[in-house]
């Protein structure tokens, strides 16, 4: 539970980096934008007073991310979606969609489909702790939607993940 | 239920309808032997003149421009710079005066001459020259509206190059793609059409969603793509002149990376199930699918031979990405890409005898070419990253797309002949990606 709330109190800071660099994410390379989850408000819905999907992102950690080519689930990853797990428990109403992304250093087409299985390796693991199957939807964005911009693998590191978003 | 929005696109209609082509009388026997001889990997350019058209309404300078521009990024051909030229002007019935055109170091030589008829089409005539042999080598005449008139040109580019070289001519023809704008995070990312030397821009689509790697149709009337319509990803088919669309097949999970088979019957793409991808065809007629592959493995990209009796994919099942070959009914499946690096998006030359590919290697992406066998690797062009190859019509000029590092940048597109000389940009208005070449329609 320790190594839980460490992975939570790294991903507060995260998102904490990520709301003061604000909307210009262009400007210099590592600069953060806001959770890539916000491609789904105008879809999804959400957005409400204190919406879940921010109470996903800032309390249970709404990411995980993943080596070069790899699609498989390390144990600070397990971490967060033990937590994520428990989150979709205790609101069992509530569905996620799981978006796969690569970062820019593959080819386009293999990187929709690496992406898939990034996705599809996070819905694994929550069935597999407990979650109903009908309750997780996956798509993959490829190299599409990256939210660390520059470069470097300092960027790319944080492009290769899977985010879960309530709908 | 609707589709992507699509916008109609009335030039291009008009850029296939109300040509015709004849030939012109020779002013006396052709038995010229002025050839380019472009198996070879350097060739030096052939020094040729283009005199202005003659014409009333001014239309003959741009004619003539179109062709020049056309055969000079060929890289085969060095223009002449009109100021050289001793005989400025020359009726396209009248023999050049062959010796001026020896002092000024021409080979070949083209005049012509258009002419707005009282039918309201353009009349445009040509005849290319060789200057040694001083006898005529072609002549055409083309009747068309005048809106068409660069495709005038490009066909008479065609007909210059295809007697100069023996080879089928990639000028007529255009070329689709992905038009970017916006933040690397945002990007608006829509599909687009244009001439291939870059003009004749028009969009296809709205950009409301993301659209990726379109492919003509053996017609080059139909393009199938990706798009991620309502955060669903899945193959579209899109019509260019109507701009109806329909989502291929119903498939339950993503559809991508699509192309047509050689005869249009069908599109081959992968589908993704549970993280898993593998090919499939759909029958456009019958609506049939067929699974292609059964691997646990990422098997994308898959293209056509020319013939339509094999496959070329990219596949992981070995562990990393790499190049594999299969019948067309998915038997006999074996790798083919054995050197050092990963390989993807494999493209069958038009011509048959060769494979494009993006290699990823030390941290490099490089376009590169082989044999269908996997032999004879030759890498074209090298970068932090250039992807996505697309072979011309005539198999001679593969077409790609090219990034720089950066948060605030974004792709252009190049060319590259296949022997990996003369690699030019083509000029878009906005960022583009993911090049389709058309097929030549005549």
């Amino acid at each position: 539970m320790k190594n839980v709330k460490s992975i939570i109190a790294v991903a507060s800071l995260g998102f904490a980096l990520a709301a003061c660099s604000g909307s210009a994410p262009q400007t210099s390379s590592g600069s953060t934008s806001g959770s890539s989850s916000s491609s789904y408000s105008s879809t999804y819905g959400g957005g409400s007073s204190l919406s879940s999907d921010q109470f996903l992102g800032v309390n249970v950690g709404d990411r995980v991310f993943f080596a070069t080519d790899q699609a498989s689930i390390d144990g600070s990853s397990r971490a967060v979606l033990r937590a994520q797990a428990e989150w979709l428990a205790q609101n069992a109403s509530t569905s996620l969609v799981i978006e796969g992304h690569a970062d820019e250093r593959g080819t386009r087409e293999y990187n929709l489909a690496l992406g898939a299985r990034r996705a599809n390796a996070v819905r694994d693991f929550l069935i597999s702790q407990g979650v109903d199957s009908a309750r997780l939807e996956t798509i993959s964005f490829g190299k599409e939607r990256p939210v660390s911009l520059c470069s470097e693998e300092s960027c790319w590191s944080k492009n290769r993940r899977a985010v879960s978003t309530p709908r | 239920m609707t589709l992507p929005c699509t916008r109609k696109n009335q030039a291009n209609k008009a850029a296939f309808i109300g040509l015709l082509m004849f030939l012109l009388m020779p002013l006396q026997n052709a038995g010229a032997a002025l050839k380019i001889d472009i198996t070879q990997g350097n060739v030096e350019p052939l020094p040729i003149a283009i005199l202005d058209f003659v014409s009333e309404d001014g239309v003959g300078g741009d004619l003539a421009q179109v062709v020049m521009a056309d055969l000079e990024r060929s890289g085969l051909f060095r223009p002449i710079a009109r100021e050289a030229f001793i005989e400025t002007e020359l009726d396209v019935n009248v023999r050049p005066k062959f010796k001026e055109w020896r002092i000024v170091n021409a080979l070949a030589l083209v005049s012509g001459r258009s002419v707005m008829q009282n039918d309201g089409r353009l009349r445009v005539e040509f005849r290319l020259w060789d200057v040694v042999a001083q006898e005529q080598m072609t002549g055409l005449q083309f009747f068309t509206t005048p809106a068409n008139w660069r495709r005038i040109s490009h066909l008479i580019a065609d007909a210059i190059y295809e007697r100069l070289t023996g080879e089928t001519g990639y000028f007529d023809t255009r070329i689709v793609y992905v038009s970017e704008s916006g933040p690397k995070n945002r990007r608006v990312k829509k599909l687009a059409i244009m001439d291939q030397d870059g003009f004749a821009q028009s969009e296809l689509t709205s950009g409301q969603s993301l659209a990726l790697t379109p492919r003509f149709s053996p017609t080059a009337q139909e393009i199938t793509y990706l798009s991620f319509y309502r955060n669903r990803p899945r193959v579209y088919l899109l019509n260019i002149e109507s701009g109806q669309q329909e989502v291929v097949g119903d498939f339950p999970g993503m559809t991508f990376a699509p192309r047509f088979s050689p005869d249009g019957q069908k599109i081959i793409m992968s589908l993704e199930r549970n993280g898993n991808s593998n090919i499939y065809t759909m029958d456009l007629r019958t609506r049939e699918t067929r699974r292609l592959t059964s691997s646990l493995a990422i098997d994308t990209a898959p293209c056509y031979a020319p013939d339509g009796s094999q496959i070329v994919f990219e596949s992981d099942r070995m562990g990393t990405q790499q190049l594999y070959v299969m019948e067309a009914d998915g038997t006999n499946v074996r790798r083919i890409s054995y050197g050092q690096g990963r390989y993807g998006t494999p493209v069958w030359s038009p011509r048959g005898d060769l494979i494009a590919f993006t290699k990823t290697y030390k941290g490099r992406f490089l376009i590169g070419v082989m044999k269908t066998d996997g032999s004879g690797e030759r890498i074209l062009t090298e970068g932090f990253h250039n992807e996505g190859p697309a072979w011309s019509p005539n198999g001679r000029v593969l077409a790609f797309f090219r990034e720089k590092k950066g948060a605030d940048e974004g792709p252009g597109l190049w060319t590259v002949d296949v022997t990996g000389y003369n690699e030019r940009p083509i000029s878009t208005p906005s960022w583009a990606s993911d090049p389709a070449w058309s097929p030549l329609i005549r």
